[in-house]
């Protein structure tokens, strides 16, 4: 095995790539999710809208979601990406479908973590006169932060994921540069290489995100 | 300030409707402290989240301050929130903001304060409760009872006229519960802020309240001054909680005063009376002895009482009854008096 004739170029714009669409679908996936999750915790049981068949309905659809294969979700949605993104190739082809993959995901991360505040917080807020939509802004999604940090960390760790399988279909990145060159072509240390810089990618968004967590943590 | 008529509340449980208030008549007075006393799921906490409709009644209605409030919704619910504050058991505050950020959140959210306006505000309110050097910290690096002050400086912010405590010293140790109720005494006092107290312990009554009502399986059974109600207990349940407070239950066990040979009764001194050597004199003058058989001395807010029973036997048995009454005592014939039975209630094994 030598690593002489890799093509530094290629990995370079490989984890370009990689950074984008990560970086893309997670801005969308929160963009999303957020109120995804925000709708689910409120229509959920006991809560401020409680509303079963809401609930149930948001509910069903995401989990579905959730359970067909992300492999399977892409190839189902290239015509609907194509629609929507003009293309399903790239990045612009592949974010649409990452954002469907990972955003339910995420709202129910979401719906978890608000639930897990203290009820009592709430009641206070709207004891002191605060609506619904103040007591959401400005007391449970503040208490909720160091979670959904977390939640955003596990989300874009699994973004990761994704995207390298997304390469495979023609999305670009680390994942289909390792495919590529390494499965395709046998050229191993290439395929060594862009997991190595996976692996570092990922350990760095654990820590970062472990550090915000912290930071924001303040019980 | 406050007045609930026939009030009632169920909610729907796995085994049909739990009726939680079942027919509350009340009246609170403006300016006035009240405590609601009853012991664990007699429905406290359901009556006192009525007042600002954090919960909504099953029939009957809320009037606040001469409006019937009991069916208020969005912007004039919101008002009447923020003219009742609520101090909660487990504190409640955002422990994503500081000290000074707590109190400052209800003057944020009505959008009418600049924040010069509530930096001011929240620093006279720190003050209030003596937490001015703690205003940068977070909740969790403050002592239970200073996490009391915030709430009450928080429910203090929106200068409401009626404050709601729901068991507001019971997650507190005793000293630290003297010091919250003295500063709740202190606020009612200063500002005028009616303040409804609900607790299950008669210690926190007697020496914060005015009046008292007493609640039991959703009713209320007793309801008075506290004087009355506390040295004149008539309802078991009152009975059980006035001996709860008491070593031994105070004076108010009933005593077969055949055994004694001579004739019980209770004794209460109130006020001045407390103070005097009413009983020896007026045992010497009517050549009767006594035998102390229980008793209790404390005080009522300010009022100091002193009560006793005591078995009489002598002379002029009846003119010392009669001297003692002349005396403004208030004297009780044990035997004439039907005492509610009273299971023993187990004593607590360490
Ligand atoms: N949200 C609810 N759903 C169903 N039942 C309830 C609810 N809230 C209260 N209850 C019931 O109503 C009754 C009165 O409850 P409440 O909390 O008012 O009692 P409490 O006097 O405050 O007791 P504690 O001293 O334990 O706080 C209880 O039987 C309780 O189980
Ligand atoms: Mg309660």
């Amino acid at each position: 095995m030598s690593f002489e004739n890799l093509y530094w170029g290629d990995i370079g714009a490989a984890l370009a790539q990689t950074l984008a669409m990560v970086g893309g679908a997670l801005l969308l996936t929160v963009l999303v999710g957020l109120p995804l999750g925000i709708l689910l915790f409120l229509t959920g049981r006991q809560q401020l809208f409680q509303a079963p068949v809401a609930y149930g309905s948001l509910s069903f659809v995401l989990s579905i979601i959730r359970s067909v294969p992300f492999i399977i979700l892409l190839i189902v949605l290239m015509p609907v990406t194509v629609l929507v993104t003009g293309t399903s190739l790239g990045i612009r082809g592949v974010i649409f479908p990452l954002v469907v993959g990972t955003a339910p995901f995420f709202a129910r991360l979401v719906e978890t973590a608000l639930r897990e505040v203290d009820r009592g917080i709430i009641e206070a807020s709207l004891a002191m006169g605060a609506s619904t939509t103040q007591t959401i802004f400005r007391a449970v999604l503040p208490e909720a932060l160091p979670s959904l940090l977390a939640a955003i960390t596990v989300t874009a760790i699994v973004l990761v994921d994704y995207t390298a399988m997304s390469g495979a279909i023609g999305g670009g990145g680390l994942g289909d540069l390792a495919i590529r060159y390494g499965y395709h072509r046998f050229q191993t240390e290439i395929m060594l290489v862009c997991v190595a810089i996976l692996i570092v990618f990922v350990q760095l968004i654990q820590a970062s995100g472990n550090r915000l967590v912290t930071h924001f943590s303040r019980k | 300030m406050i007045r609930l008529e026939g009030i009632t509340k169920s909610f729907a449980g796995k085994e049909g409707a739990v009726v939680a208030l079942d027919g509350i008549d009340l009246t609170i007075a403006k300016g006035e402290i009240f405590g609601i006393i009853g012991s664990s799921g007699a429905g406290k906490s359901t009556l006192v989240r009525l007042i600002n409709l954090l919960e909504r009644p099953t029939g009957g209605e809320v009037f606040v301050a001469g409006e019937r409030v009991t069916d208020a919704k969005g912007e004039r619910l919101r008002d009447l929130r923020r003219s009742i504050g609520m101090v909660f058991q487990h504190f409640n505050l955002l422990s994503a903001r500081t000290v000074a950020g707590n109190v400052a959140y209800p003057l944020e959210l009505t959008g009418q304060y600049g924040r010069v306006e509530i930096a001011e505000r929240v620093a006279a309110l720190l003050a209030r409760v003596g937490l001015s050097e703690h205003a940068k910290k977070y909740p969790r690096q403050l002592s239970g009872g200073q996490k009391q002050r915030v709430g009450i400086a928080r429910a203090l912010a929106s200068e409401p006229q009626v404050l709601l405590c729901d068991e507001a010293t019971s997650a507190l140790d005793p000293q630290t519960t003297g010091a919250v109720l003295d500063l709740l005494r202190q606020i009612n006092r200063d500002l005028g802020v009616t303040i409804v107290l609900i607790t299950h312990e008669m210690d926190v009554i007697r020496r914060t309240c005015d009046r008292v009502a007493v609640l039991d399986r959703g009713r209320v059974v007793e309801e008075g001054p506290v004087t009355d109600v506390f040295l004149h207990p008539r309802h078991a349940a009152t009975l059980r909680l006035v001996r709860e407070a008491e070593p031994d239950g105070g004076s108010l066990d009933a005593v077969a005063a055949s055994d004694l040979g001579g004739r019980a009764v209770r004794l209460t001194f109130t006020g001045a009376a407390a103070h005097q050597p009413i009983l020896g004199r007026i045992a010497c003058e009517n050549l009767v002895d006594y035998a102390i058989l229980a008793g209790r001395v404390g005080h009522i807010r300010e009022t100091p009482y002193a009560q006793f029973t005591v078995s009489l036997s002598g002379r002029d048995v009846a003119g010392a009854i009669a001297g003692l009454r002349a005396s403004g005592v208030d004297v009780e014939l044990q035997a004439g008096i039907p005492l509610p039975q009273l299971e023993e209630r187990p004593r607590h094994v360490v």
